[in-house]
């Protein structure tokens, strides 16, 4: 079971703000989903097994490291919801 | 039903290459099609002529076609089914679409999906929902469900999609039409707007498997720009078997029976009666993991799309919603730009991850994934081909599942084992239920597509299905 406390707490982590209907569905439902996850727990002890992180064995797969032109800076600021000065433009982090 | 619409896409770009048809009246045939579209499968469609750079004497014959949402379409909307991304039209192009264009296919519209590729229904569209062609009251399947939606009601001939834990085999199943999900390393992934990238592969949905095989031999091939990405060993061939005589299929337990509609089971079986006409040997086995897989899939990709959604920010693209100070801004951009299921999978995921509970949790599933990697890797000294129903059940109803998350997962109960493994799957209509398609997966070890498409091709050719039956 998820707490309302351990949401709220996961949510800051993930940088993500909540309403309070959010808080308070999101601790039912995730709860119930993480009971099914529960079920990895029953194979026991798994100490001998190799996780496994990448499905296909490859090794070091490097490309030749020659310099190659970069996007345009305008190309990528473009995108940007406030640009400015050659980049990209933020809040300040002290504001509040 | 026009004599143009009636043609398989390797039919038309023959046409097209010998002089029979003109590509710019086929180009317009669909478009006018998919502009008229009310499945709300699309989320653009390209409104103007046929684009001049496309040579239609490649392979792919000029012939146009649907791209998910989420492939980066150079100065084209490319959303991944997000309002965090609403209006971003990226300044590069995904290597995958980029090789269709180069084969010869202009890109005709963008496919509505699940944002972020999360869910098995595309009602997590931030856009709404598409509705299946077959029954306007239910879903099509997802996440890539607009690419299947499109290809089921003819307003593309054939399309791409990705699949993460079966979101290309699933809504194939659910439409009627085939999907194919390649090892994963055969197609790039550079440009994809990621979900989980462990797990995450593109491949094609087509009216049939030699259009299927003509799209994966167009798309894979390594890519400087994705360092997992491998190609496949061998070029892709049409598919040309009528039999399946030495083939043998294994068909698991685990996968077959409790949790499965009996109308599934049903069209199942009598297709494994076809097979054995067909002169394939077919026994029943066990993947013993594959119960675990769907915690296991749970765990891993919530993980990795925590960790890669980090990204939306609302720094350098997408959405902003301003705040009072830099952590703000974060907060509130992400709480007003992402949907339900994207902020339930990033919190199972900070959560999986978050001090404490890695081992438990994230560590402990990549070892069941080991395992059920194992499990396919020892039935493949007995058999050719793992073969199961694709999804549990026919298209529900829209709705139906939106609310208990865990319901809409186990759809993809069936799909997952073959994701965590990497290996390449298959899913081809399998007749009806219901009135409503079902899907009979074929998965295979690393790298057998040619194979895959072999045994599909036979198997299709005994099944009969016409998958233009719901063309409007």
């Amino acid at each position: 079971m998820l707490s309302r406390d351990q949401v709220l707490y996961v949510a800051r982590l993930a940088r993500l703000e909540l309403t309070d209907d959010e808080v308070e569905r999101f601790s039912g439902e995730l709860s119930k989903v993480l009971d099914h996850i529960e079920k990895i727990s029953e194979l026991g002890d798994l100490a001998d097994v190799p996780p496994t992180s990448h499905v296909v064995e490859v090794e070091n797969a490097l490309r030749a490291d020659e310099p190659r032109p970069s996007w345009p800076r305008d190309a990528i600021l473009g995108s940007a919801p406030d640009a400015g000065q050659g980049g990209f433009r933020v809040p300040s982090p002290g504001a509040g | 039903m026009s004599e143009i619409l009636e043609l398989t896409a390797a039919q038309a770009g023959e046409r097209v290459r010998s002089g029979d048809l003109d590509k710019g009246e086929l180009w317009r045939a669909y478009r006018d099609r998919a502009l008229a579209d009310d499945l709300n499968a699309f989320t653009w469609v390209c409104e103007g002529d046929e684009p001049e750079a496309i040579d239609e004497g490649g392979p792919l014959g000029g012939v146009p076609i649907g791209i998910k949402d989420l492939f980066c379409t150079n100065g084209v909307p490319s959303q991944a089914g997000s309002k965090i991304l609403e209006g971003y039209r990226p300044p590069y192009t995904a290597t995958a679409v980029e090789r269709l264009m180069a084969a010869g296919a202009p890109v005709l519209a963008k496919t509505n999906q699940d944002e972020f590729a999360m869910g098995s229904s595309t009602e997590n569209s931030a856009y709404g929902p598409t509705l299946n062609p077959w029954d306007r009251t239910r879903v099509p399947g997802g996440s890539s469900g607009g690419s299947a939606a499109a290809v089921a009601a003819g307003t593309v001939p054939w399309s791409i999609g990705t699949d993460t834990g079966g979101s290309i085999r699933q809504p194939a199943a659910l439409c009627g039409i085939v999907g194919l999900k390649p090892t994963y390393g055969a197609v790039s992934r550079y440009g994809m707007i990621a979900f989980a990238s462990s797990l995450d592969q593109a491949g094609p949905f087509a009216r049939d498997t030699t259009d299927a095989a003509l799209l994966l031999g167009a798309m894979a091939g390594p890519d400087p720009c994705d360092s997992t990405s491998l190609g496949l060993p061998e070029p892709v061939r049409a598919p040309t078997a009528t039999d399946l005589k030495g083939i043998r299929l294994g068909v698991p337990e685990e996968l077959t029976g409790e949790g499965i509609e009996p109308g599934v089971l049903a069209a199942f079986s009598e297709t494994l009666d076809l097979a054995r006409q067909l002169g394939a040997t077919v026994e029943t086995m066990h993947l013993p993991h594959s119960p675990h897989g769907l915690a296991a899939y749970y765990l891993i990709a919530p993980a990795e799309c925590s960790s890669n959604l980090a990204r939306y920010d609302g720094v350098r693209y997408g959405l902003r919603t301003d705040g009072s100070d830099l952590l703000s801004m974060y907060t509130r951009t992400r709480e007003q730009g992402f949907g339900a299921e994207v902020k339930r999978r990033v919190l199972i995921g900070t959560y999986a991850l978050s001090s404490g509970y890695y081992d438990a949790y994230y560590g402990r599933a990549q070892k069941v994934r080991t395992l059920i990697a194992r499990d396919f890797t020892q039935a493949w000294e007995r058999f050719d081909f793992v073969v199961t129903p694709t999804a549990p059940g026919v298209a529900f109803e829209l709705g139906a599942k939106t609310q208990d998350p865990l319901a809409m997962y186990l759809n993809d109960a069936c799909t997952v084992p073959m994701s965590l493994a990497g290996i390449p799957a298959i899913s081809i209509p399998n007749g009806l239920a219901d009135g409503l398609p079902v899907g009979f997966q074929i998965a295979g070890p690393a790298f057998s597509e040619n194979r895959i498409l072999d045994a599909a091709h036979a198997l299709e050719q005994a099944i009969g299905f016409d998958s233009r039956r719901a063309f409007a």
